[in-house]
């Protein structure tokens, strides 16, 4: 997938076209917006298990996980929405916040991982998904902390504390079915089939992610693979697992251009402030 | 003034013992240790409050709680300041929170028991022969338990 630079993208296009709420490119708004981005689509998808987990105790915490991520969301929509505040004169005067940049932004300004926004699967994939994304943001989170942006590295710092729990969490969910019945096991192969593709964007540094690790805001994203594979690779391996070799690795989120699933998920969460417009709580 | 304006300070930090947390109401804001401090200005109150989890629902009622209650005492104009560094701890609870909490039956966070396991104190009959049942309970901040002795289901408020 060669590297697609939205704002690049956007001057070709006629105004009408860009959103009112479209972000800048390469700022630290939008490495911000990336953080919250991927943290809001995962809490969204958890959500959807509310009531429908495989038993009382299962549910309540799949669910406590994605009430973390949506306060985690909050925390970096809310900084971004400052940054872009700051950073620009408003679209027609009115100011950014976090309701506006979650509900009233298209699946093209979305930077998301795609791992993130497909769908649930089984609760083998849910785990699963859980599982990799929950090692991912724990290494990213740890170096996150070293931030010289104070607002950053006070959310990583204090998201860091939930993320371990989320970690330990899927952990065990991994033995427990990796190392389960031959059903559960043939689950979590497939479960590792369908996501292992999602996996490798982690690590490939969007533009705004460059411009951030230089200035010693953000993270190096490829300098977490080793440590996120090798803990991983350990993992899979006690759970009677393995990482699947030689898979094709897909790319796009970061940097807006997303599976077909993403729309349908946009629709349903911004559903209500799309058809009743500031409708409050 | 400086005696005047000490007084005044600690009449704001009694205020806020009488507010509490609406999903442990046997705890105040200030057993929970989520003040973090208490700015007066000429014509206004800073209050800063930090969010035990990051997703905490209880935290805009807690600060529509604050605002209410100075109100009542006379201090209309409220500021309220959220920060999140340094991000809190269950080590901020105050002794008396952690009593407060084994009375209301709910197990006090423990450094024994970091990480959630078998073997928490039943807040009930203090027994140990207890079960971790889930790490994760009611409300973000507890741990599912159940003693083995008297069969009492409990929370455990997890060490953060």
């Amino acid at each position: 997938m060669q590297d697609f630079n939205p704002s690049e993208n956007l001057k070709h296009l006629g105004k009408s076209e860009i959103s009112a709420v479209s972000p800048p490119g390469i700022g630290k708004a939008a490495y911000t917006l990336h953080l919250a981005d991927t943290t809001l689509l995962l809490a969204q998808r958890n959500a959807a298990w509310c009531a429908h987990g495989p038993i009382l105790e299962q549910d309540i915490a799949i669910t406590n996980i994605s009430l973390d991520l949506i306060g985690q969301a909050r925390n970096f929509y809310q900084y971004a929405a400052t940054l872009i505040n700051n950073e620009a004169e408003t679209p027609q005067g009115k100011l950014m916040d976090e309701d506006r940049l979650a509900f009233e932004r298209t699946e093209r300004e979305f930077k998301n991982l795609l791992l993130v926004e497909l769908p649930n699967g089984d609760w083998a994939q849910t785990i699963t998904r859980q599982f990799l994304f929950s090692q991912y943001q724990f290494l990213l989170f740890e170096k996150l902390q070293a931030s010289n942006d104070e607002q950053l590295a006070a959310i990583a710092a204090k998201s860091i504390k939930e993320t371990k729990y989320h970690l330990r969490w899927s952990s065990e969910w991994i033995l427990r079915l990796g190392d389960g019945t031959q059903e559960s096991r043939e689950r979590m192969l497939q479960a590792l089939t369908e996501l292992w593709p999602f996996t490798g964007e982690m690590f490939v540094n969007a533009a705004y992610e460059v411009a951030a690790a230089a200035a010693g805001s953000g993270v190096d994203s490829s300098l977490l693979q080793q440590e996120w594979l090798q803990n991983v690779a350990q993992l899979l391996e006690e759970a009677t697992l393995a990482v699947p070799q030689n898979i094709f690795m897909q790319s796009g989120g970061k940097q807006g251009i997303h599976t077909e699933h993403l729309g349908y998920i946009l629709s349903d969460m911004q559903y209500l402030q799309r058809t009743y417009p500031n409708s409050q709580w | 003034m400086v005696a005047l304006t000490s007084i005044q300070e600690q009449k704001i930090w009694d205020i806020l013992e009488t507010v509490c947390d609406p999903e442990v109401p046997v705890l105040s804001i200030l057993d929970l240790g989520i003040v973090r401090n208490v700015i007066l200005k000429s014509n206004e109150v800073e209050i800063v409050i930090t969010p035990t989890y990051s997703g905490c629902p209880a935290m805009d009622m807690i600060a529509m709680n604050i605002r209410f209650a100075l109100a009542e005492q006379g201090y209309p104009r409220v500021k309220i300041t959220s920060v999140l560094a340094p991000a809190w701890s269950s080590d901020w609870m105050t002794t008396a929170g952690k009593e407060k909490l084994k009375l209301y039956g709910i197990a006090a966070p423990d450094k024994k028991f970091e990480i959630p396991a078998d073997g928490v104190e039943c807040p009930q009959c203090n027994s140990t022969h207890t079960k971790l049942v889930s790490e994760f309970g009611s409300t973000a901040c507890k741990a599912l338990y159940q003693c083995q002795e008297c069969s009492e289901p409990f929370d455990y408020f997890k060490c953060h």
